[in-house]
């Protein structure tokens, strides 16, 4: 600013000291660095593979597999079939498992863990040390116990193969697992589907208006009730003007015939099996303790000063929770929640124990033991568990961005 | 997360970031004891007794390696592995050597990049099912649920067996043994299919192990042996002819208890086996007593068959297939001269 000289000895010596080409040089030594160990790393694995007389690549994805896999799910949604199946389709049945047991696991932790999770304040002493029973119990066992314990409580307490236990004249349970009718579309079903999709969104649309009217003009429109009906009668119309496009396979029991004959029969209606239930029922119970203390430490964090205020106000304890703590409570609720859902996921993994094919068993395991690719398949395993968690961050993270305190 | 995931990520990486493994030898010289995976607990193949210590046929074989190299019975360490987990365990250099009752097939001794250094014990596959069935053959079993490990052969050879056959079933596959007996116990399944020899073995653990059978089918070729990794021959060696030395010393008619008095044999092809003569330890690399330290501190192989799994224990399997050739078996080793 003062002496040009002085400037002129700083720019002398800015190769070192100028901190753009300082920042520029650490930038492309990081780069070095990295591509460098990527290199070695390709070399090392191609080193290594070539002495074992391996090789790399994906081919082995097309070739049929062999062994067969438990009717679950994803076995149903791919039409698994030993010999004709190949390696892609193993790895769609473990996705597909590992979602399906994933999502039904999620939402009953969320239903549990809130539940549990208030009821922990609650100011009735039984419902109370209940929740801090339960609370203490799912948490401090470790998970793959709960498995087996439920797993094998489930399997103990059920009726044998050869007997049920019928709750309707087409539901049923026994070992082998829990039997409904399953449903199957005709012809036509699709535009049930989309009646009910335009039902979905017409009812958002209602519950938003009416929310807006409300808040603008104060007079309340019934619109949750309208979107509601919207959202269930234009569906159900539309089924019975096409005729009904669904039919109902029911299940079929027999208790005579050849030994191994009787039972429930293969591939005859809906089947759930115990592995299946069982890692549910553990993953959820197990995940919904730690919720319940999320959600408990939430409603914790919101000031006694608000329960006050809304006393004072005339709300009931019961609105004042629904109205007041819990839109408050959610956002301190929502990021750790995030990672419970995450682990919810991840732990499903342990199912292995109980024969339940889901993507780490069937794929990373059963596959894996026969083709050998353990480069590659790993591969795939951490993509989709990253993309699983990435999926569940950016949702996680737009719902909390809806639920963000809105400052004015 | 999970060990499988956990020893499939370890395989990953150790094929992408060590290097080489030759000089499997001097590994173990260097650690001072072979790292040996064997089975979560398969008696008379590979089990802990009450005092915690690893017996079974499989296992001495690794002590007899042990032995080989060291001279001592102990200087060997035990990494119990499902049967999912087994192959990369041993690609990922977590074991020297595998002796778990595994199946020799093409698809392991090519693909897998492994190498099967014999067979200790030549089995089948066969099928368990409560007596009260009244089943007798294995094609009465269409519409069953069978329970069995998985990352076996037997997942494949029962799906073969069944389609074959033109029969429906369920499978239901756990990773660990204890489970597969536990849930045919508690009746998930009609069925317990695994080698026959396993069926033996886990029978016993069975709440009432009586009032099972196993049907006369026997739907496979298992050849189980010890395994090692490809791109070792040194080690490779080193395996497969510390168990030839066990059955050459049965066949010769060598045990633990006259092993010494032989040592002043006149036949030199006894003299060669306890090194006497030649120099045949030297040039595996390791001392040239290997043999007869072997024979002295185990025994033959016959010895090792009858102490594990033969007729006077629990799982009283008779020798069969596993005689020696000269009594009508499949057991024969090549010569060592
Ligand atoms: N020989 C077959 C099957 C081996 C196998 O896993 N057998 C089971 C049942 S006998 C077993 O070892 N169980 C004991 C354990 O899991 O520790 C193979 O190599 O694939």
């Amino acid at each position: 600013m003062n002496s040009s000289g002085v400037k002129l000895s700083d720019e002398k010596e800015s190769l070192i000291y100028n901190p753009k080409i300082r920042s520029i040089f650490f930038q492309i030594l990081a780069l070095v660095i990295v591509f460098g160990s990527l290199i070695l790393l390709r070399h090392n694995t191609l080193v290594n593979l070539e002495d074992r007389g391996k090789s790399l690549g994906f081919h082995f994805l097309g070739e049929t597999s062999g062994f067969s896999i438990l009717p679950t799910f994803g076995t149903w949604v791919v039409g698994y079939e030993v010999g004709v199946s190949t390696y892609v389709d193993v790895f769609i049945i473990g996705i597909l498992n590992t979602l399906a047991v994933g999502l039904f696991g999620i939402i009953a932790a969320t239903l549990l863990g809130f539940t549990i999770g208030i009821f922990r304040l609650s100011n009735n002493f039984i419902l109370r040390s209940f929740a801090a029973t339960f609370v203490e119990i799912f948490r401090n066992i470790p998970l793959l116990l709960w498995l087996f314990i439920v797993y094998f409580a489930v399997l103990r307490n059920l009726p044998a193969k050869r007997e049920a236990l019928f709750f309707t004249e087409n539901i049923g349970i026994n070992i082998t697992g829990l039997y409904a009718p399953a449903p199957q579309p005709l012809e036509g079903f699709l535009y049930v589907l989309i009646a009910l999709i335009v039902g979905m969104v017409g009812c958002i649309f209602f519950i938003k208006w009416s929310t807006r009217r409300f808040l603008i003009t104060g007079k309340k429109f019934p619109g949750g009730w309208l979107g509601l009906i919207l959202l269930i009668c234009l569906p159900l119309a539309i089924y019975y003007i096409l005729g009904q496009p669904l039919n109902w396979e029911d299940p079929i029991f027999k208790s005579d015939g050849p030994v191994f004959r009787r039972g429930y029969q293969a591939g005859m209606g809906m089947m759930i099996v115990p592995e299946m239930i069982a890692v549910w029922a553990a993953l959820s119970l197990y995940t919904a303790a730690f919720i319940a203390e999320i959600v408990r430490s939430g409603i914790l964090a919101i000031s006694y000063g608000q329960t006050e205020a809304s006393f004072a106000l005339g709300l009931r304890p019961g609105t004042t929770l629904r109205l007041v703590i819990i839109p408050q409570a959610m956002r301190v609720i929502v990021p750790p929640l995030t990672s419970q859902y995450l682990n919810l996921l991840k732990n499903s993994s342990l199912a292995v124990a109980i024969a339940y094919p889901e993507l780490v068993s069937v794929f990373g395991g059963t596959a894996l033991n026969q083709v050998g690719k353990e480069v590659e398949m790993i591969f795939m395993l951490m993509l989709v568990y990253l993309s699983f968690s990435i999926i569940t961050s950016i949702f996680m993270n737009w719902f909390n961005s809806k639920i963000k305190l809105v400052e004015r | 997360m999970k060990k499988s995931f956990i020893f499939g990520a370890i395989a990953a990486l150790g094929l992408i970031s060590t290097g080489a493994f030759a000089g499997t030898l001097d590994d173990i010289k260097s650690k001072g004891f072979v790292q040996c995976g064997v089975s979560q607990g398969l008696p008379g193949f590979s089990n802990q007794d009450d005092s915690g210590k690893w017996t079974g046929l499989d296992v001495e074989l690794c002590r007899a390696v042990a032995v080989a190299v060291f001279g001592d019975t102990n200087a060997v360490k035990f990494s119990p592995l499902s049967s999912k987990q087994r192959f990369t365990a041993l690609s990922s250099g977590e074991i020297d050597i595998l002796s778990r009752n595994t199946t020799w097939t093409m698809t392991r001794d090519t693909q897998l990049g492994l190498n099967f250094a014999g067979v200790n014990y030549y089995d089948g596959q066969g099928m368990m099912v409560p007596a009260g069935m009244g089943v007798s053959s294995g094609t009465e079993l269409d519409g069953a649920n069978i329970c069995t490990n998985t990352g076996t052969t037997t997942e494949l050879n029962i799906t073969d067996y069944f389609r074959f056959n033109n029969m429906g079933f369920n499978l239901v596959a756990f990773e660990k043994a204890d489970e597969v007996v536990a849930a045919y116990d508690a009746g998930r399944c009609d069925v317990y299919t695994t080698d026959r020899s396993g069926l033996a073995a886990q029978r016993l653990k069975l709440s009432n192990p009586d009032s099972h059978v196993v049907l006369p089918e026997i739907i496979s070729k298992e050849p189980l042996g010890p395994v090692v990794r490809q791109g070792d021959d040194q080690w490779f060696n080193i395996v497969k002819w510390v168990h030839n030395a066990m059955v050459n010393a049965e066949e010769m008619g060598i045990t633990s208890a006259n092993v010494d008095s032989k040592k002043g044999s006149d036949n030199p092809a006894v003299k060669r086996l306890l090194g006497t003569e030649g120099s045949f330890g030297d040039e595996l690399g390791i001392s040239n007593d290997w043999a007869y330290n072997i024979i002295k501190h185990i025994g033959n192989y016959g010895e090792s068959y009858e102490r594990n799994v033969g007729p006077n224990t629990p799982l009283k399997l008779a020798r069969g297939a596993n005689a020696l050739w000269t009594n009508g078996g499949l057991m024969y080793a090549p010569p060592i001269r």
